[in-house]
């Protein structure tokens, strides 16, 4: 058996611990420089605001509805995260952080009545951290998280699903037919591991509720369509065939991408972006150990705005794999000044390693050509103590307190730094920034 | 990392600079450390202020009402949200959609809460509200200029 935790509105939930004033009111949290919604709380939903809506397009709400909108402050989710989590751990034996907010948490050999467990451990979120929670339980990993999604839609919108099954969901616990009408009463799309495109597909094949694809046949599935979605669908029938993932495998890729507060035309200040991207990009590579083998970096101007449009990339493969900020920022630089063209107004760029090895696996080269010959002798270097030790002081003094030269400024003066108009507070991270209490 | 077997070219001797461990700890010339057998963790603070770390919040004060109380404007407050509010306590209750420090006043199915100066009214909660208590303070950290 599995649960899912899932926080209800988590990043609007947040904001609401420490402003309660902020209840009962419309309230969005933008993504970085406040581009778009990237939570809602319940009125705003009503208000038809969709998730990702554009800010310039839901702007007039504030005034006209009195919507709250919020910039993002991730310091603070990954705080709540961080309590919510340690707490959803007490549900079961083993538990596996899905994402910023929802866990699934493993029950076996857990006894008693898993529904009243899972409300005691709701309310103590609920308490503890201020997060509402729904939690989702079912033989599998798949349908707990449907089982979740039911018990949010019976909570937001009473009608749509049986009121007991608000908040918490035990499929297990449902008599057969009970849970035949609930995936009956469900869209296929809502089925976890199953796109948009995928959906669309399985609707003009005739498959339209969760009840519907449940019935199939898994070899069928597999060959009009894939073994994933086979999986997805005997999941569905109640065989786990999705594991517990107790520690995430190291990413595949590692991107670090961003809109610029302001568009920009000139190379100098796209060359200090795509320096400090590759930078944040190789400390987190260096976090996971592993070597990327190709750097990609691209930029475009933005499709929501009239004028000359230009969207360009590069992929550069490197000489040999490595986590090397130096190497990778003077990769990223120099495809920039390659593939850069004036005239434009570039919004956004980003650089995405990719091709990533672990680290402790080393390729043995032949000796044909001479270091020197082929780098400075600079970058063959090891420079492993070095970056460990940049990461140290960064870690010990704030981000981008040594960096290199090509970054160029940083802190608050930067030309690029994110547009955070409508940040809350550093609640819980910073001593000046706590909340106050009137006495 | 070069490996010390199968060198096939020539290399300089001490191409990188051999540095030498400190072992760990202290090598003692003369009697062991009295001590050692009652060495344990030294106090810490955290563990002393705070019971439920995942229940607890820092909360800045901002006014005078809870003087009487030792409670200070400026002073720091251990919020504990576990800890199940009963009368007497000392919690920070959401009035109006802010935070507010009081005493908390439970009897006879009546709940208000208190100021710890004569000058502040009470508060209580009009036809049909409930006043929210958001949680329990347990602490309050009081700084001197050193």
């Amino acid at each position: 058996m599995y649960a899912l935790v899932d926080g209800n509105n988590f990043y609007v939930s947040c904001e609401r611990v420490f402003r309660p004033s902020l209840n009962g009111r419309a309230v969005v949290v933008l993504s970085n420089n406040d581009g778009c919604a990237i939570a809602r709380s319940n009125e705003a939903k009503e208000m038809g605001i969709k998730m990702g809506a554009p800010w310039f397009q839901i702007r007039h709400l504030e005034q006209d509805a009195g919507l709250v909108s919020l910039s993002a402050n991730f310091t603070l989710y990954g705080d709540m995260s961080d309590r919510m989590m340690t707490l959803s751990a007490g549900l079961g034996p083993t538990q596996e952080i899905y994402s910023i907010d929802e866990s699934f948490v493993g029950l076996h050999g857990v006894r008693g009545d898993l529904v009243a467990r899972a409300h005691k451990v709701r309310s103590r979120i609920l308490q503890w951290a201020g997060i509402p929670t729904c939690i989702g339980i079912a033989p599998t990993k798949t349908l707990a998280k449907l089982a979740n999604h039911i018990s949010k839609s019976a909570e937001r919108k009473p009608g749509s699903y049986p009121p007991a099954l608000a908040q918490v969901c035990n499929f297990a616990a449902l008599p057969a037919q009970d849970l035949d009408d609930v995936l009956g009463a469900t869209e296929v799309g809502e089925v976890w591991g199953v796109g948009r495109r995928v959906a669309k597909q399985l609707q003009d094949g005739g498959i339209h509720t969760v009840l519907d694809l449940a019935r199939m046949d898994p070899a069928t599935i597999r060959r009009g369509w894939s073994v994933t979605l086979e999986k997805t669908v005997r999941e569905l029938q109640g065989q786990p065939c999705i594991e517990m993932d107790d520690a995430p495998g190291p990413k595949q890729q590692i991107a670090c991408t961003r809109s610029f507060g302001q568009p920009i035309y000139e190379l100098g200040p796209l060359v200090e972006a795509v320096s400090e991207f590759a930078a944040r990009a190789a400390e987190k590579l260096r976090k996971q150990s592993s070597l990327a083998n190709e750097l990609l970096v691209f930029m475009h101007t933005s499709p929501h705005r009239s004028g000359p449009q230009c969207s360009r990339s590069m992929v550069v493969p490197l000489r040999r794999p490595t986590d090397d900020t130096l190497a990778l920022t003077q990769a990223a630089a120099d495809s920039m000044r390659r593939m850069y063209v004036a005239g434009y107004s570039f919004v956004k760029a980003g650089v995405m390693l990719m091709d990533l090895q672990p680290g402790n696996v080393h390729q043995q080269e032949l000796d044909l050509e001479s270091l020197a010959a082929t780098e400075t002798a600079a970058v063959a270097r090891d420079r492993s103590q070095l970056m460990s030790t940049m990461d140290a002081i960064n870690v010990r003094y704030g981000k981008g307190t040594v960096h290199s030269v090509s970054n160029g400024r940083t802190g608050p003066e930067r030309m690029l730094g994110m547009k955070q108009e409508r940040k809350t507070p550093q609640y819980m991270s910073r001593l000046e920034d706590v909340p106050v209490a009137r006495a | 990392m070069t490996s010390i077997f199968g060198i096939d070219t020539p290399q300089p001797l001490a191409a990188t600079p051999l540095v030498l461990c400190m072992p760990e700890g202290h090598v003692r010339a003369g009697f062991p450390s009295p001590a050692d057998d009652f060495a344990v963790n030294r106090l810490d603070l955290t563990q002393v202020l705070v019971k439920h770390p995942q229940a607890t919040y820092l909360l800045r004060v901002a006014g005078n009402s809870m003087r009487e109380a030792g409670i200070d404007d400026g002073d720091t407050l251990v919020v504990d949200k576990a800890v199940k509010p009963r009368h007497g306590h000392v919690v920070v209750a959401v009035v109006d959609g802010e935070f507010t420090v009081k005493y908390l006043h439970q009897r006879a199915g009546s709940m208000r809460l208190k100021a710890a100066n004569p000058t502040f009214p009470d508060i209580v909660p009009k036809e049909g509200q409930t006043i929210e208590v958001w949680g329990v303070v347990s602490s309050c950290i009081k700084r001197f200029l050193v």
